[in-house]
């Protein structure tokens, strides 16, 4: 059978069902693999063997007895330990969870469950999802599976090297500014972050709320539409949750060729190639856009103008909310506590100073400014305001165009450390991603092709609002073009 | 030099709903400390609110019935400041886009009515209880988060008030505002209710505010009265002296009567209000405005003018009985069982108001029920009972919770109609009175009531009137 944690979703599903393989010998594969690789690379803060190899059992018990069985039954999903899973440790990277343990399950959780899928442990990432690298967790970097001298991209890195190293099938991270998309570029894998409120943030701890969104990794487009399909859908315990199916079940584009019909049009932000952008990157992404075009379809420039203020209005919007998200983490009811203050406010003080790292406490601190009275105005409120012109912009350009193509990260993967000590540098990573968050669009970052040094890079489709299959679909579409690792 | 005071007050007034307004947890008082709390309301990370909109409901109504214009589109906020008590590190508020605006409050004071005007009236949660032990060896403070999540409106009054005695009226007539339409128990006691004032003195006449303080910590009507009044004192008591009010907030201290400057680190002055991101913006359609509107119940104004027209009540009688709805609601049915809406009118409003003023309690918490004053007013109509009797019936009654026929076979309190032992009364009386006899004989008629009285005071009370009124006049002829 080969290895099967190197199989696809998709392709291992009908080996399940026709019973040619048993999920218990899949997770067992990806556990191999775990056992092999995890400790070194970092990938997971807890590994689920017990509970994983049990779900497998019964999964395949299922099979055999000719009872109905979940969508993503039998596959191994890693999930990002920001998402609460009842009774198993959920840190978020932090030394101040590293004892909480959730009393419920997420709602993404829950569905993972009743789609029979085997959660196969929580994956690393940076501290409460800020960072770009995944070297800001209060348990380690994680490293880069395709060279482990450099970072596998954050905050969701963790997850990103898990499906890389074929620790497992799918994966869940989050993308509140690209959290998903940019390691996924980073690994040579696919990363989909779906339309804001596609699925429900319930059991997702927040970071920045009207940014954050739970998002798939997966190895192509075809296994990401599997399990957007799952974990999407209305939720009545988030408010922000929308109404409508986003996908289309089971997926009619998987018979005969994922057809984009060739008046299809795609746009190319010209604030997609300004400076900063990494030459073989630019070239890469370039390559690939000459290919949509020779392959019939349309391609047009565009431009939008407000993505210049995409990173600043980014950095003000998320910090604010994570300074109020964080405020829970006082020592009084879960979490860690000192043992040695004088009173309530020591209490707090010491607290939140030995329970957090470094980024987080520069963004609670940049957040609270931007809030402060005499400060709202000029921060909080104008970057609200240009927020809704970047949305207003978002909305002409699908007029005029079906999609936008470009770059999901300036340059491929950067060394551990090289952008510790700056942090704006680190945050300019996040440029062609964020205008994403702060719109609520869907976008997938496909792997694009490798530079000299065979490190992979990754090219971006975002679509308008609620069209989450169609992205998907031209992912697939650039897929069969051959634009692959 | 005369000054005059400038007062507004921040009523917060729980929402009379079974669940709380973020999570499914019951509101129900007295519970078990944290007893009824769920990762919700406990601030567990991860979790959402999702608003009740019965809560909405409740706050809708009570726009509607101070006047106010319900906005259609409001935005709930975050106010963010570090306590035990607040699980999440903010409150879930309203802020800069209230539900509501604008409206006013009809106050009665001496015999004057005055409308003041309400700024606002928004949504809110509650915030927990903290407990701090007293005791040597004690170190720590306890939480009870049973409140946490509590549904409440915020009303804010116009600085439209210009008295300690004005601002009482305003809360009696606010109060009875909520209750009748059922918004909130509005019970001060049980922390349903809840005001801060803020005031501020200026000399008589002058246009511009002098500088406020915020006072908190009063627990009933008659401490925000009273705090008022010091407050009032003082501030004009520095004016006068040549020193300036400084701004700040006050605390009320009930034992000492006196108030007192809050400590620095319980307050903080900058809440850093945003929009809540985990709840979209609260939308009120014009059909669901309709449809609270029409669930509306009668207020307590509209409520008066009905028992004037249809019970023919005096004005004050007609006040008084609607004062409360569970007043009015006790009047009606008592009316109800024994329609005679006069006397039912003046027993309550004489009686039972006297028993209430002298327990201090509540028409709920009165002993006889409405049907049993009914029943004990059919009595006295059907003559079993004396004018007297009744009296003390009802008082032993108030007292035991008896019914009326409990108590009247326990005092054996039967009213004396057997005609052979009153003919001999009445024959008594009159051989007494001759001066009276000849009187009435020559056409004094009105002298029935004289021989009548001291009839039934001859029979320790127990004659019954009419069967001694009809022997009178079958005595002295006619
Ligand atoms: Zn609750």
């Amino acid at each position: 059978m080969g290895e099967l944690n190197r199989k696809k979703a998709w392709e291992l599903l009908s080996l399940l069902d026709t019973k040619e393989i048993s999920a218990v010998e899949l997770t067992q594969s990806c556990l191999a693999e775990i056992d092999r690789s995890g400790k070194k690379l970092n990938s997971f803060i807890t590994v689920l063997s017990d509970s994983a190899l049990e779900k497998a059992r019964e999964v395949d018990v299922k099979r055999s007895k000719g009872l109905p069985v979940g969508r993503l039954a039998g596959v191994p999903v890693a999930v990002k330990d920001i998402l609460c899973t009842k009774g198993v440790r959920t840190t978020c990277g932090s030394r101040i969870l590293q004892n909480f343990f959730p009393p419920y399950d997420a709602t993404v959780i829950r569905k993972l469950k009743e789609a029979d899928a085997v959660v196969i442990g929580k994956t690393n990432m940076d501290e409460f999802a800020m960072g770009s690298s995944t070297e800001h967790s209060a348990f380690g970097p994680t490293l880069n599976p395709i060279d482990p001298a450099r970072v596998p991209g954050g905050s969701s890195g963790g997850s990103a090297a898990a499906v890389t190293a074929h620790q497992t099938i799918l994966a869940l991270g989050t993308d509140t500014g690209g959290s998903v998309r940019q390691p996924a570029s980073l690994c040579g894998i696919a990363g989909f972050r779906p339309t804001y409120g596609a699925v429900s943030r319930y059991g997702l701890v927040a970071f920045a709320s009207s940014l954050d969104q739970i998002s798939p990794f997966a190895k192509d487009a075809r296994d990401l539409w599997l399990i957007s399909d799952v974990i999407s859908g209305h939720d009545r315990r988030d408010s922000t949750s929308i109404p409508e199916r986003l996908f289309d079940y089971p997926y009619s584009g998987f018979k005969g060729k994922a057809g984009l019909p060739k008046t299809t049009r795609f746009g190319i932000p010209k604030e997609f190639w300004g400076e900063g952008l990494a030459p073989e990157v630019r070239e890469a992404v370039r390559g690939t856009i000459d290919k949509v075009s020779k392959a019939g379809y349309e391609v047009e420039e565009v431009s939008l103008p407000a993505l210049s203020a995409g990173i600043a209005v980014y950095y003000i919007i998320c910090t604010a909310e994570a300074s109020s998200n964080l405020a829970r983490y006082d020592g009084v009811k879960y979490g860690v506590r000192v043992n040695d203050y004088a009173d309530l406010f020591e209490m707090y003080a010491k607290t939140r100073a030995a329970g957090f790292g470094a980024e987080v406490k520069r963004r609670i601190i940049l957040g609270t400014y931007v809030l402060s009275a005499g400060y709202y105005d000029a921060y909080y409120l104008k970057a609200q305001k240009v927020r809704a012109v970047m949305k207003k912009e978002f909305a002409e350009v699908f007029k005029k165009v079906d999609f936008l193509l470009g770059p999901t990260t300036p340059s491929a993967a950067f060394k551990l450390g090289e952008k510790t000590d700056d942090p704006l540098e680190m945050y300019l990573n996040d440029i062609y991603t964020v205008p994403v968050n702060l719109v609520g669009v869907p976008a997938v970052s496909i792997p694009c092709g490798k530079n000299r040094e065979g490190l992979p890079m990754g090219l971006q489709i975002i679509g308008p609002q609620k069209k989450d299959e169609i992205v998907l679909k031209a992912a697939i579409m650039l897929e069969s073009l051959g634009i692959k690792l | 030099m005369e000054y005059e005071s400038v007062i507004g007050l921040e009523v917060h007034a729980q929402l009379d709903t079974a669940a709380k307004i973020f999570c499914g947890c019951s509101t129900e008082f007295g519970a078990e400390g944290n007893s009824q709390t769920c990762p919700i309301c406990l601030g567990m990370p991860g979790v959402l609110p999702v608003l009740n909109k019965r809560a909405v409901e409740l706050a809708l109504r009570s726009i509607l019935a101070v006047g106010g214009q319900v906005q259609p589109k409001s935005i709930f906020a975050r106010k963010n400041y570090f306590y035990p008590d607040l699980p999440k590190g903010y409150q879930i508020s309203q802020y800069e886009r209230p539900l509501g605006t604008g409206g006013s409050v009809t106050v009665h004071l001496d015999g004057l009515a005055k409308r003041v005007g309400i700024t606002r009236i928004h949504l809110e949660e509650d915030a927990g209880k903290s407990f701090h032990p007293e005791g040597r060896a004690i170190e720590y403070s306890l939480v009870d988060v049973n409140r946490c999540g509590v549904p409440l409106i915020e009303i804010v009054s116009e600085p439209e008030i210009r008295s300690p005695e004005e601002a009482y009226a305003y809360l009696v007539a606010l109060k009875q505002i909520l209750q009748y339409t059922e918004v909130s128990r509005a019970d001060m006691e049980k922390g349903k209710l809840r005001c801060d004032a803020n005031v501020s003195v200026r000399p008589k006449g002058q246009k511009e505010f002098g500088t406020k303080t915020e006072l908190k910590n009063m627990n009933s009507f008659r401490a925000v009265q009273k705090a008022l009044e010091v407050e009032i004192a003082r501030q004009i008591k520095i004016i006068d002296s040549g020193g300036k009010v400084v701004q700040e907030t006050l605390l009320w201290d009930e034992d000492r009567q006196a108030v007192a400057p809050m400590r620095a680190k319980e307050f903080s002055d900058d809440y850093r209000y945003f929009p809540e991101p985990d709840l979209l913006p609260l939308e009120v359609s014009m059909d669901w405005l309709e449809s609270v509107r029409k669930g509306l119940p009668e207020l307590p104004e509209a409520r008066r003018r009905r028992f004037i027209e249809v019970f023919s009540l005096s004005d004050y009688d007609a006040s008084l009985l609607t004062s409360e709805r569970a007043i009015a609601d006790y009047y009606e049915t008592a009316v109800g069982l024994y329609p005679n809406p006069k006397m039912v009118a003046n027993w309550i409003n004489v009686e039972v108001f006297r028993f209430l003023k002298e327990k201090k309690i509540f028409i709920d918490d009165l002993k006889v029920p409405a049907a049993e004053l009914a029943a004990l007013l059919k009595k006295l109509d059907s003559s079993s009972l004396s004018n007297t009797m009744a009296k003390e019936v009802l008082a032993a009654m108030v007292e035991t919770g008896k019914t009326v026929e409990a108590v009247v076979a326990q005092k054996g309190l039967v009213q004396e109609s057997d005609e052979a032992v009153l003919d001999g009364w009445v024959r008594e009386v009159i051989s007494a009175f001759p001066k009276q006899r000849e009187s009435y004989k020559a056409g004094k008629k009105q002298l029935l009531g004289f021989f009548v009285g001291e009839t039934v005071k001859k029979s320790g009370g127990k004659a019954n009137p009419k069967l001694v009124s009809t022997l009178v006049k079958k005595h002295l002829g006619e």
